[in-house]
């Protein structure tokens, strides 16, 4: 057939889009709805043989939503009663959807799934102590670079703090000439700047999680960092949507440095060739002073409550939080598992490039819970792109955004007078 | 003299050009091998002519069932549109009755109002009709279509009275007269209206997007949207996806383009 | 037949009018109610709806809503990112109205001269792109105008000029957008310049070409004039459906970079379909609507002034 990676989505999707996209009723056998994003819809299809071979008479027809539009579509699909039974979903909406009372708490019968897990990442699939969805793999971003650029550029180890971060930028870019650039933050994705806001002490909501507080001097400082890698011509000003081929960029040394999490440490081995594989190593995020901390991220198995098919699901979701078979998807997606025996099952610390997510892992610090939440980064985003195109200062932007996430925060804080919100 | 029609031919060739390059390009994409329209300079022919990406498409993309669902839905729009609008623009047009002045104004007022403002009431109200994510969802604006009752009623107004009177002496009853003699009269533009209504659904994207969230649902247009955000780099995949998504609209249109350019026309020049 | 007695007629005819009466109801009743149910009612709603915060809360539990007057309309006129998206509205609309214009125009003077062979032919062709599925050929132009190996990029090249990073930069995404949407729509307006160009009697550019006039003098002293009504019609028009712009940001740009092509009709889905914030959207649809009344509203009265629209 044809080359790499074309096949691997084919193959992938092949067992995810078939399913969907034909789902005649036989009598007696329940239809799993599961809805899954990106990689892991186009993979998680291969996992399904084996658990309708467990569970006959249960069918799961798997349907891969782009990351892009997940959001709003499980919220459509909310509105319009028509959620699936189980689906995927990034760890920051638990909270969205628990107000909206969309999910079904963990059961006391699925109490075990939530035992061998990482604390951080636990506690983003709770609230008010409750565990809402159960972690299904753990991600965090952490730094993939050029490990020859950086050593021609005289650097033998990736830096650790801010300041060695920013030499060794300059170092590559001056290596890399032309018109490469020393990393790649695209403009329309939050998780850069938040990471970098993560590094400091203070929370980034205040007064119950009811008001902004990016104005304080650590983010401000955050900021100024973020704005200095575009303005010093370190970063391309540049959306993801406009980097046709992030892998070939990378291989080119259109950039050197890219921050991403671990779905991307397959996308590099599958899609790059054999020959690229020596000249790229992963790193721990450097902070101000030392390696700092970043969001726990990943994505959580949610059953909906309008689901009629409890007990099928919770078998899925028990399923796929299986340590064997998280150990399988490792391999399948390179997803990290969230359970902590799948890692060693699994021997992930073994492959040098995710060992280093372990330490990210530890250091990762919970962000805010509120269902506001995606709306405040997305406009926290909004402002620190233009802060980028020169319409804000560090300071004003820090400003706007508080503006921007007390306003968000109204109907919240109303909620909280009269009662209403957790 | 000779200049001018030298000059004028090309500027005609000239245009050709920019208006069939985007399509042909398009085409020709969708039979390249993996990768090569991402290389610089662009190629605009195949190396080697592959149907792979079409394969592709019908057989792991489920482009087969969002065919079907396009067609489905056009071909149902185009249906119930008509049986809705056709005798509603005839009545409007031939018929006394009470009120008829008063709705008409009212329509008249209406149509300076964008449907797109009405689009997130009527999504709740389907869903308080359990009606989001089907057929019947999505069909829904179809029916109520003021642009088509006024089209019919433009032509209708051309039937001459003594026509529909000399059956009325012959006893027929107001059903026969629309069967027998209406429908036959109005042909021209029921063609025409069923092919703005079946272009307009199948080319449609906002409202399916909205009411359609189950990918077993979704029209060519809302696949291909979704596709292309998963896909951005398979260059040649999503060439594939656009030509299986215009040609049948683009035949279509060709096969009746006369039946098309002739509506269009009675519906803009004459208002 | 044979001659009635006058009374009996009489009580038929009033029968026949009751029952043509009922038949007409018939026939416009079914129109009518799914008129009434599926667009005057959700735009009346929308009204109502524009005076709540219904969100996501009210979604979950009505409880959650609130009746809060003009707040959301007083919001969006402080809130930038509406201004933004009305200026980028603004923006295709006056770059674009023209643009299209002029190409219709110029496609339509070029294809009305007799010279030229194959008329028929190319007034279908050109017309072609109009009936294209927008996102299908919107995922063409996205690649088409691509930074690195797009065909226009390619070209400027070839020709010495610079690369342009066309849906990348805030300044060139509104005019790449542009070019797709001409490209698009051009053919329209071109069939009807045509229709009203074919009106125009052949003595007048044979009386001008004999007064000495050259193809510009022919062109502003008679085609222009035959074709000012008309022209002025069209472009109102453009205005109203320019203000409706959203499937071609959706596919091409999501909007971006840094909000330069979210339109009002592309705010009003986020603010509605992205982050359920119904009661704020609905005030955005009425917005529009106001844009799109106002400039109606002037189509009309250019239009009774002008007489020329039949």
């Amino acid at each position: 057939m044809t080359s790499g990676p074309h096949r691997r989505g084919a193959l992938a999707l092949l067992a995810g889009g078939a399913a969907a996209a034909c789902t005649p009723r036989r009598d007696g056998e329940t239809v799993l709805r599961f809805w899954a994003m990106g990689n892991e819809g186009g993979t998680v299809g291969q996992l399904m043989p084996e658990f309708e071979r467990r569970n006959p008479g249960v069918r799961v027809a798997v349907q891969p939503l782009p990351w892009t539009a997940a959001h709003e579509k499980l919220l459509t699909a909310y509105a319009g009663d028509s959620l699936p039974d189980v689906s995927q979903i990034g760890n920051t909406w638990v909270s969205e959807l628990t107000a909206i009372g969309a999910l079904s708490p963990t059961p006391p019968a699925a109490a075990d799934l939530l035992t061998d897990q990482f604390e951080a990442v636990l506690e983003t699939n709770e609230v008010a102590g409750r565990a809402m969805t159960t972690p299904w793999y753990v991600d965090t971003r952490l730094l993939f670079y050029r490990t020859d650029l950086l050593a021609r550029a005289g650097f033998d180890a990736p830096p650790q703090d801010w300041g060695e971060w920013k030499r060794a930028m300059h170092g590559i870019k001056r290596v890399a000439g032309g018109d490469n650039y020393a990393i790649l933050l695209p403009l329309n994705e939050f998780e850069q700047l938040l990471t970098f806001g993560l590094q400091t002490e203070e929370p980034l909501l205040r007064d119950r999680n009811t008001r902004g507080n990016f104005s304080n001097p650590g983010f401000i400082s955050a900021l100024a960092f973020y704005r200095s890698l575009f303005a010093e011509g370190l970063a391309p000003l540049a959306s993801a949507a406009q980097i046709s081929n992030v892998w070939t960029e990378f291989a080119r040394g259109y950039f050197s440095f890219y921050f991403s999490g671990p779905w991307s440490v397959g996308d590099f081995r599958s899609r790059l060739p054999a020959s690229f594989q020596s000249s790229w190593a992963t790193a721990g995020v450097p902070g101000p002073n030392g390696l700092g901390a970043s969001a726990p991220g990943g994505s959580s198995l949610a059953v909906f409550q309008s689901s009629p098919h409890q007990e099928a699901a919770w078998a899925l979701v028990r399923y796929l939080s299986e340590p064997a078979v998280q150990a399988r998807f490792n391999t399948i997606v390179g997803d990290l598992p969230a359970r902590k025996s799948a890692w060693d099952i699994a021997q992930v610390e073994r492959d040098p490039m995710l060992a280093p997510f372990r330490g990210q892992l530890e250091r990762a610090k919970a962000v805010p819970k509120v269902p506001e939440w995606e709306r405040i980064v997305t406009e926290m985003q909004i402002v620190a792109e233009r802060m980028v195109r020169g319409e804000y200062t560090p300071e004003t932007a820090a400003a706007e955004i508080d503006r921007r996430a007390d306003r968000l925060l109204e109907k919240r804080r109303w909620m909280m007078e009269q009662g209403r919100a957790v | 003299m000779k200049i001018r029609a030298v000059l004028l031919n090309l500027a005609v060739a000239l245009i050709a050009l920019i208006v069939l390059f985007p399509l042909v390009w398009m085409a020709s994409v969708s039979f390249m091998p993996t990768g090569e329209a991402a290389t610089f300079p662009p190629p605009l022919v195949p190396s080697r002519w592959t149907l792979e990406h079409y394969q592709d498409l019908f057989l792991n993309q489920g482009m087969g069932r969002y065919l079907w669902n396009s067609f489905a839905l056009a071909t149902l729009a185009t249906l119930l549109a008509l049986s809705f609008t056709v005798p509603a623009g005839y009545a409007f047009a031939k018929l006394k009755f009470t009120g008829r002045e008063r709705l008409f104004q009212f329509l008249v007022a209406a149509l300076v109002v964008p449907a797109q403002i009405g689009t997130l009431p009527l999504f709740l109200m389907l869903k308080g009709m359990g009606l989001v994510n089907t057929y019947a969802g999505a069909l829904v604006p179809w029916l109520a279509s003021i642009f088509g009752l006024f089209l019919v009623r433009q032509y209708a107004l051309s039937i001459p009275d003594e026509m529909l009177e000399a059956a009325r002496i012959d006893g027929a009853g107001e059903g026969q007269i629309f069967r027998r003699i209406v429908l036959p009269t109005l042909q021209p533009i029921i063609v025409t209206l069923g092919l703005f209504v079946f272009l307009g659904s199948w080319n449609d994207f906002l409202w399916p997007l909205i009411i359609l969230t189950d990918q077993s649902n979704y029209t060519l247009p809302v696949a291909l949207a979704a596709l292309s955000r998963e896909h951005v780099q398979d260059v040649e995949l999503m060439m594939a996806g656009a030509v299986v998504t215009v040609a049948p609209v683009l035949i279509l249109f060709l096969a009746l383009q006369r039946y098309y350019i002739r509506g269009m026309l009675a519906g803009s020049v004459k208002g | 037949m044979t001659v009635a007695d006058p009374a009996i007629s009489a009580v038929k005819r009033s029968r026949g009018l009751a029952a043509r009466e009922r038949a007409a109801w018939a026939f416009v009743a079914p129109a009518m109610i799914a008129i009434g149910l599926f667009f005057a009612l959700p735009v009346i709603a929308a009204l109502l709806l524009s005076l709540t915060d219904f969100d996501i809360y009210a979604l979950a539990d009505l409880d959650n809503l609130r009746f809060v007057g003009l707040q959301n309309y007083e919001r969006l006129m402080t809130n930038p990112l509406f201004w933004g998206a009305m200026k980028n509205t603004l923006t295709f609309a006056v770059l674009g109205v023209p643009l299209s214009i002029a190409a219709s125009l110029a496609a339509a003077v070029i294809l009305n001269a007799r010279v030229v062979k194959w008329r028929p032919i190319w007034r279908v062709m050109f017309f072609a792109p109009y009936v294209t599925t927008l996102v299908a050929t919107a995922v063409v132009w996205r690649y088409l105008l691509h930074t690195r190996y797009g065909v226009i990029n390619w070209g400027l090249e070839s020709i010495g000029l610079p690369a342009v990073d066309w849906l990348g930069q805030p300044s060139t995404s509104i005019p790449a957008i542009l070019m797709f949407v001409v490209w698009k729509i051009f053919g329209y307006n071109m069939l009807i310049f045509l229709a009203v160009l074919q009106t125009v009697p052949d003595d007048l550019y044979e009386a001008a070409r004999i007064d000495g006039a050259g193809p510009w003098k022919q062109f502003r002293h008679v085609t222009l004039p035959a074709i000012a009504p008309t022209m002025l019609l069209v472009s109102i028009i453009s205005v109203a459906s320019f203000f409706q712009l959203f499937a071609e940001p959706y596919v091409m740009t999501q909007g971006g970079p840094a909000q330069s092509t979210v339109t009002v009709l592309y705010f009003m889905y986020e603010e509605g379909f992205k982050w359920w914030n119904l009661g704020s959207a609905s005030a955005v649809a009425f917005v529009l609507f106001l844009c799109i009344l106002a400039i109606t509203l002037v189509q009309l009265a250019v239009a009774k002034r002008v007489g020329a629209y039949q």
